[in-house]
């Protein structure tokens, strides 16, 4: 019985599918199964992240309205055996997706999963909404600067309201993740810290993500950054940060404070 | 002068921190209690409404959530002539 684990965060921009994406992969590579859904109907961006946007047939809606079995519709990844990904559609609207068929399809990932991730758009409107409908965990993806901790503080409102947990008087469970931290910033008082994000939004920590060019350069190649540099900042904080989401304790590493030590002792050279 | 704009610029984040802190107590206010905080105005209004004229555009109910309290803030203007009165009664 799969765990459903929402990335949301309201505001767009912020990393949810390059958190899905990577999260999903470090789950996947630590041998479990997981599924990913793009919920982000009319502008996918899962598959080309993933670098599956060939591969596409059918999506969610096709699978929503019964026009395509679950099974024809989902992606195997070709580098990791137990991960799959479940498209949004391009053409149509956010509209096209139903409650009902939101909710079957995630049945069915449940039973035959152990996580099924879901990338929700930006915004709070249908398509974000039915993301976190069936969710029993939320990553609130946030960047440590004011517009959006405003939007995951809404999100974060929206989770304890509108989600079937709640509405049967249970709780999501939420976490955190910060991502494009830069610690040298952070450190001068030029960026939000850690402390000041978990303590506005009063919400425990699931990991701190570096600000870093790996980035933008696994989404170039359409690998997961955890796959496509393993050993690169980023990559090591989004596998602890799936550990912690399995339960694990693992000690928290505030990146930017080896680049420091580097800084101090190269002269402070740019990197 | 330069010196200042420099510790300003310098201290941008404690400032950020501050602007939300404000910004989200009354988005929470708002979402939490609206329907407990819109009866409560009406209330209130009601009740000064039989002593004094206030215009309502001037009544604020605020509520603070805090980890362990929170904090019910009512802002009422009252204009001069109606302070008058009232210090007299």
């Amino acid at each position: 019985m799969a765990k459903v684990v929402v990335v949301t965060s309201g505001k767009g921009g912020v990393g949810k599918t390059t958190t899905t994406a990577a999260l999903g992969a470090a789950l996947a590579q630590s041998g479990q199964k997981v599924a990913l859904i793009d919920f982000d109907v009319g502008l996918r961006n899962l598959d080309l992240v993933m670098g599956a946007e060939r591969r596409v047939v059918y999506d969610l809606i096709n699978v929503v309205q019964g026009v395509a079995k679950l099974q024809q519709a989902l992606i195997k990844d070709k580098r990791i055996d137990t991960l799959w990904l479940l498209p949004a559609s391009q053409t149509r609207d956010k509209d096209a997706l139903t409650e009902d068929g939101v909710a079957r399809v995630i049945a069915e990932l449940r039973e035959s999963h152990d996580w099924v991730l879901c990338d929700s758009p930006a915004g709070i409107e249908r398509g974000a909404t039915l993301a976190m409908r069936f969710a029993d965990t939320a990553v609130i993806v946030t960047n440590p600067e004011v517009s959006s901790v405003r939007d995951s503080d809404r999100i974060i409102g929206l989770l304890d309201a509108k989600t079937e947990k709640a509405e049967k008087g249970q709780r999501v469970d939420k976490h955190i993740l910060i991502t494009r931290y830069d610690g040298a910033r952070a450190a001068r008082g030029e960026m939000l810290s850690i402390e000041d994000v978990l303590e506005i939004l009063s919400t425990p920590l699931l990991g701190i993500i570096p600000e870093s060019q790996e980035v933008l350069r696994a989404s170039n190649l359409g690998a997961p950054v955890t796959l496509s540099d393993p050993a690169s900042g980023p990559a090591r904080a989004y596998l602890d940060a799936a550990r912690r989401l399995k339960g694990e304790t693992v000690p928290m590493a505030i990146p930017g404070d080896k680049k420091r030590l580097l800084d101090r002792l190269f002269g402070r050279r740019a990197a | 002068m330069n010196l200042i704009n420099l510790l300003r610029r310098r201290g941008s984040a404690p400032v950020a921190r501050e602007r939300l802190q404000v910004l989200l107590a009354h988005e929470r206010a708002n979402r939490g209690h609206s329907d407990l905080l819109a009866v409560l105005r009406e209330e209130i209004v009601a009740v000064i409404a039989r002593h004094v004229t206030v215009d309502r555009d001037n009544v604020m109910v605020r509520m603070d959530r805090g980890n362990t309290v929170s904090t019910l803030e009512i802002d009422i203007e009252i204009p001069h002539n109606a302070a008058a009165l009232l210090a007299r009664a």
